[in-house]
């Protein structure tokens, strides 16, 4: 997995809220068998009126805003567990998600894929969004082993994030790294299972 | 074993961990896992190219569901990406020594419905699968929830998962079911009060007499929509139903051994001074026939009521994609699809429901209804009973196993702007089809609406 650590960058905003993990990437192009590709279709029906056609309204067509960072409304990523919707993310190039609350499932799959989900409060969310619509080409920074979230506007958030996923985030390392290496306590266990 | 009192969740959780993780997860041992064509090819590849095979392979359980068409399943695959995915879950299969009950399985069917079926799903448990309704299992007293492909993968090569543990919650729903309300109202009744974020971090146990009366098929659909309002999953405390409902399954042990596990299940509950980090109540008897107006399935009402004011943005696009306005009632709002099938809602109990109701009607002529029965075993159990008689002369179409018009991903999609009326569980946008227009409800709703071409309170029918 690749590293998390610092990251300065303008933010996308989507002010919506509860978009689901269909909005992120249908159902329809879930049939890939490998991880790459999905970027393209990220968003794809918000994105595109119909087969060929972009609507211009939407935010990712929207050539003022741009960057790695997206800013959501709450209840960022709920529905399936489609990780696919880590991949269009990712894929896209996204490797920030700021919101106000994210769901369980989505955040997980978030952090196995190198994206760093930042879980804000409400007031705070509604001020980064003021900050962008006032100055789309706002600079965010994301300091990682400080667990900040600032800018030069004024802006300083501590956040939160679990100790495990950080170190994970800042090595590059995967939970399957870690659980094969524990190989022999889990084989401890399936043993004195059997015994009871 | 048990001495501090504690909630069925924390009996089972505390029993399945490894390990503890420095910064305060644990290792959580996985006890049955099942795989499907969508979210399983990327893991695959994953152990391939680290060189791993499958650590527990007998508790891994293959089927192909998502994808596949729900006509001439035992022809070739038209559609060349789904046909691909399901090619790739049989290799992987076969490569990887994984029992797969594919199409043309005689016990091929939704994931979450041959589960059960099988036996495999039992209280107790930790279960998991690439599949956020995998909650549904919960109904058998047992930790089940979806998870992602890296999870996927972490399970298919170490049989664990590194988790934080989630907060605990309990919903009680007391009292009597009115007349034509079913457990499907229930669940969309809770996710209308509760949100469609509502319980995210907690992972709940339902409980009182309103949900205990329920067959394990009520049960069922009632945990399988726990992740709709954000729980990480849901469960009911195994009782005799539970028990009887296993009793004779191909994966549960018979004779002494059964009676053993079944003693161990009847431990399996919440101790009376157990507490819960969130507690609501509800009562059965505010609970009407339910369906949605808007584009997620916390977004749910009476059908006596009518669409609420919103203040936000949010939902005034979901009014706008849904072309609803606030105020309006649903009754008597036309549809032209109904579909009676998903993971929620495709038992022999919902057919046998549905059959009982249509018999002697006939479906409207402006409407296409689909019945898409859960597995192989609910199908040939629906004919043996000659329900499919009844659905014919009706005009309903019953279809093969799948997860079908639930998420589009085969042939079986909605229109862009066309309304269905559909007993699943995700109303998204989009979700049956690029612009359709989803209407969640209980298949007694979906099929009244069938006759009539337009959405009617079941209720009329029953007095």
């Amino acid at each position: 997995m690749e590293k998390v650590i610092n990251l300065t960058s303008s933010a996308v905003p989507l002010p919506m809220e509860d978009i689901d993990t269909d909005q992120i990437i249908p159902a329809r192009f879930l049939k890939g068998i490998s991880k790459e590709g999905f970027g393209e279709n990220l968003f794809r029906d918000w994105r595109y009126t119909s087969a060929e056609e972009k609507n211009e309204n939407f935010v990712l067509n929207n050539p003022t805003y741009s960057g790695q960072i997206l800013v959501a409304g709450r209840n960022f990523g709920c529905g399936s567990s489609r990780e696919h919707a880590a991949w269009a993310l990712a894929d896209y190039g996204f490797k920030i998600i700021v919101s106000s609350f994210f769901a369980d499932i989505f955040k997980e799959n978030a952090l196995n894929n190198g994206i760093l989900p930042i879980t804000v409060s409400h007031d705070q969310l509604a001020a980064i969004f003021s900050q962008i619509e006032k100055d789309p080409r706002s600079q965010f920074s994301v300091n990682l082993p400080n667990q900040n979230f600032y800018n030069d506007q004024g802006l300083h958030i501590s956040f939160e994030v679990d100790a495990y996923k950080k170190e994970c985030l800042l090595n590059g390392y995967d939970d399957i790294d870690y659980l094969l290496h524990s190989k022999e306590d889990i084989i401890a266990y399936e043993k004195k299972q059997m015994v009871q | 074993m048990f001495k501090k009192a504690q909630t069925l969740f924390d009996k089972i959780w505390s029993s399945h961990v490894v390990k503890e993780v420095p910064g305060g997860r644990q290792v959580i041992y996985i006890d049955n896992h099942f795989i499907h064509e969508v979210t399983s090819p990327q893991a695959f590849a994953g152990m391939r190219k680290r060189g791993i095979g499958v650590f527990r392979k007998n508790q891994t359980l293959a089927t192909a569901d998502h994808n596949v068409p729900t006509k001439d399943q035992h022809l070739p695959i038209k559609e060349a990406l789904s046909k691909k995915q399901v090619d790739t879950l049989v290799q992987n299969c076969k490569d990887f020594n994984i029992e797969l009950y594919g199409l043309g399985h005689k016990r091929q069917g939704i994931v979450h419905v041959i589960g059960p079926e099988l036996g495999i799903t039992q209280p107790g448990k930790t279960i998991v699968c690439g599949d956020s309704h995998t909650s549904t299992h919960g109904a058998f007293g047992n930790i089940a929830f979806g998870i992602g492909t890296s999870q996927v993968e972490q399970v298919l090569s170490t049989q664990c998962l590194i988790l934080s543990k989630p907060k605990r919650m309990r919903i009680n729903v007391n009292g009597q079911l009115q007349k034509g309300v079913t457990a499907k109202d229930i669940i969309l009744y809770l996710n209308a009060q509760l949100t469609v974020g509502g319980c995210t971090g907690y992972f709940v146990e339902y409980a009182g007499s309103a949900i205990t009366s329920l067959s394990m098929e009520g049960r069922m659909t009632i945990c399988n929509m726990s992740i709709e309002m954000g729980a990480r999953g849901g469960m009911i405390a195994p009782d005799q139903k539970t028990i009887d409902y296993l009793k004779g399954k191909p994966a549960v042990p018979t004779g002494e051994e059964f009676e053993k596990l079944s003693n161990y299940w009847k431990q399996l509950y919440t101790d009376p001074d157990a507490t819960f980090d969130k507690e609501v109540s509800f009562d059965a008897e505010a609970i009407t026939p339910m369906v949605t107006y808007g584009t997620n399935p916390g977004m749910g009402m009476s059908i006596s009521d009518l669409i609420p004011q919103g203040n936000s943005a949010s939902f005034a696009e979901s009014l706008k994609y849904m072309d609803y306005k606030s105020g309006e009632s649903l009754e008597g709002k036309e549809i032209q699809h109904v579909f009676i099938g998903s993971c929620t809602n495709s038992r022999i109990e919902d057919l046998r429901l549905v059959a009982d109701f249509v018999k002697g009607k006939t479906k409207s002529k402006t409407v296409n209804a689909l019945i898409v029965p859960g597995s192989k075993q609910v199908e040939s159990q629906a004919k043996a009973e000659g329900l499919d008689k009844i659905f014919e002369a009706a005009g309903f179409e019953l279809r093969q196993p799948g997860c079908s018009a639930c998420l589009g991903m085969n042939e079986d999609k909605v229109p862009t702007g066309e309304y269905c009326i559909s007993t699943s569980n995700r109303n998204f946008e989009g979700r049956q089809g690029p612009g359709a227009r989803t209407i969640l409800a209980s298949p007694l709703m979906a099929a009244a609406a069938a006759i009539e071409g337009k959405i009617v309170d079941i209720r009329k029918y029953l007095n």
